[in-house]
């Protein structure tokens, strides 16, 4: 166990004054935020407010149309190495088997490294076989494990557990949890769960019509007890501050160009 | 196994067998002229003569290297320009409306063409089942290509991959179901394509051994040479599923029964 417990501080993130725009629509509208290193942030806000445009450009898959992503010294586009992102659905090569998943990117003798992975999001019996045979949670924990085992500084999560049911996406939440205590890497959760949100993370920040509208410190001791007065209390701050102002027009997702679009030349 | 479950079995073979006995008894009551349709074990018996003579082997030989050949060249330019086309915008501005139009042109109503070009020798059939088997490939390359989702090309490129791992690891699978569909399209026209072929001009090959037993009223062996057809599309077929197997194992749809896992 001595790749994945080799302790790797977590990069302190500086966003400053970064803004986008997707033609003439400003999805991000200038935000600020500092985030020390190790820090488990959670990014909430309503859909089309642009947390997950957030997210993909710390992730370097869109670039910011002003502003600077710092990770402390210098630019977070030096540190694409130490960033990794999991996304909504895992996106497990299904031709390729949860090992080799798991390994991806990688090269050298990687296949201790990837069990190990794979051991600590629970799947180690499951190494061998083809994503088609994993449940929603399980391809999920293969696509942490996928994520964990670069050693990231910085973990990027668009919204991972969106799309599991209530049990498994508790289950996720503590693995993670368990996960970030143990390796120090810095955190920022995208989820629309504002229970989530206060569940898991050292602070919570509502971003409103692209900018962050509330920041919102969740000074709660771990392990956190779902049901917690003090956890309802928090959720409830963030839910009222969110329904309080009248919603938006339902606008469509910000459509970013996907490499597909874009086309690649190899 | 219960005799039942033998039965179940067995039950699919009843009705073609049944019809072989129809007509094998039409041909021996002489209800059935042997100059329309020759007995089944006059086939048999035709077959069994040219095996021992060899004559069998060097026809079937000339034909599968025929199509062996031709569908080497046409589907390997396919799938390069597949890829070309699919992976750069320059090249697919450039060649595929050109493709398209070609594409358009019934490959086997060139023959006379090609006979001016080629004469009646080897080229000139290499060529025509190339030109057949060329498009289908080509089209579904491009396509599987183009269908590869972009989400994992986005995802695999997050994780570091670009040029030729990025083409090997994501793009190349996730096209092969289709590449693979334009494969079984392209073996069935190559078989088409060399049938006619053959019959139109040819000095040897099982389409020359069809038009050859016509001259002199051996429709045993007309017959004979029209099962050989059938059975090397199907033995083509049963290849290019066996590949499926292999290749898209990963995919649910295509695991062998009683799931590989």
């Amino acid at each position: 166990m001595t790749a994945l417990h080799s302790i790797r501080q977590g990069i302190p993130l500086a966003i400053e004054g970064i803004g986008k725009a997707f033609g003439a629509r400003e999805v991000i509208r200038g935000i600020d935020l500092n985030i020390p290193a190790g820090q488990f942030v959670a990014v909430v806000g309503r859909s089309g407010c642009g947390k997950s445009t957030l997210l993909r450009l710390l992730a370097g898959l869109d670039q910011p149309s002003r502003g600077a992503l710092l990770a402390g010294n210098g630019p977070l586009s030096a540190a694409h190495d130490d960033t990794r992102l999991m996304f909504q659905d895992a996106r497990l090569l299904p031709w390729k088997r949860v090992i080799d998943n798991v390994g991806l990117g990688l090269s050298g003798d990687w296949r201790p490294r990837a069990r190990e992975a794979l051991a600590a999001v629970g799947l180690a019996d499951r190494a061998g076989e083809w994503p088609a045979a994993l449940s929603g949670g399980q391809k999920q924990r293969v696509a942490l494990a996928r994520a964990l085992i670069h050693q990231p500084r910085l973990l990027l999560l668009d919204e991972p557990l969106g799309a599991l049911d209530a049990l498994t996406r508790i289950e996720m939440q503590q693995l993670i949890e368990r996960l970030w205590q143990q390796h120090g890497f810095t955190v920022l959760l995208v989820t629309h769960d504002v229970a989530e949100a206060v569940a898991v993370a050292d602070r919570v920040i509502l971003i409103e019509d692209g900018r962050i509208g509330l920041d919102l410190p969740v000074d709660l001791a771990r392990p956190r007890h779902r049901g917690d007065a003090r956890l309802a209390a928090l959720e409830a701050e963030v839910l009222d501050r969110v329904l309080q102002r009248p919603a938006l027009p339902e606008q469509p997702d910000p459509v970013s160009p996907l490499p597909m679009q874009l086309r690649w030349a190899l | 196994m219960t005799f039942i479950s033998l039965g179940q079995r067995l039950a699919p073979w009843a009705l073609p067998v049944a019809l072989l006995a129809v007509w094998q008894g039409a041909v021996v009551l002489g209800l059935l002229s042997t100059r329309i349709l020759p007995a089944p074990s006059a086939v048999l018996a035709a077959g069994w003569e040219l095996l021992g003579s060899g004559e069998l082997w060097t026809h079937l030989a000339i034909s599968g290297w025929r199509a062996g050949v031709g569908f080497a060249i046409g589907g390997g330019i396919g799938l390069l320009l597949g890829f070309i086309t699919g992976l750069s915008t320059w090249g697919e501005r450039l060649l595929d409306s050109s493709v398209q139009m070609i594409r358009n042109v019934p490959h086997l109503a060139l023959i006379p063409l090609v006979i001016l070009w080629f004469g009646i020798d080897e080229s000139a059939k290499v060529f025509l089942v190339a030109l057949g088997t060329l498009f289908p490939i080509y089209l579904n390359t491009y396509h599987g290509i183009r269908n590869v989702d972009p989400a994992l090309v986005e995802m695999a490129r997050s994780y570091g991959l670009s040029g030729f791992a990025l083409f090997r690891q994501v793009i190349l699978p996730g096209a092969l179901p289709s590449i693979l569909v334009g494969v079984r399209f392209a073996l069935g026209f190559m078989w088409l394509t060399l049938i006619v072929a053959e019959t139109i001009s040819a000095s040897a090959g099982i389409g020359y051994l069809a038009m050859n037993a016509r001259e002199f009223l051996q429709t045993d062996v007309v017959v004979l040479a029209i099962l050989l057809y059938a059975l090397l599309g199907k033995l083509a077929d049963v290849a290019a599923r066996g590949l499926e197997r292999v290749w898209l194992r990963w995919h649910p749809a295509y695991q062998a029964r009683g799931g590989a896992q």
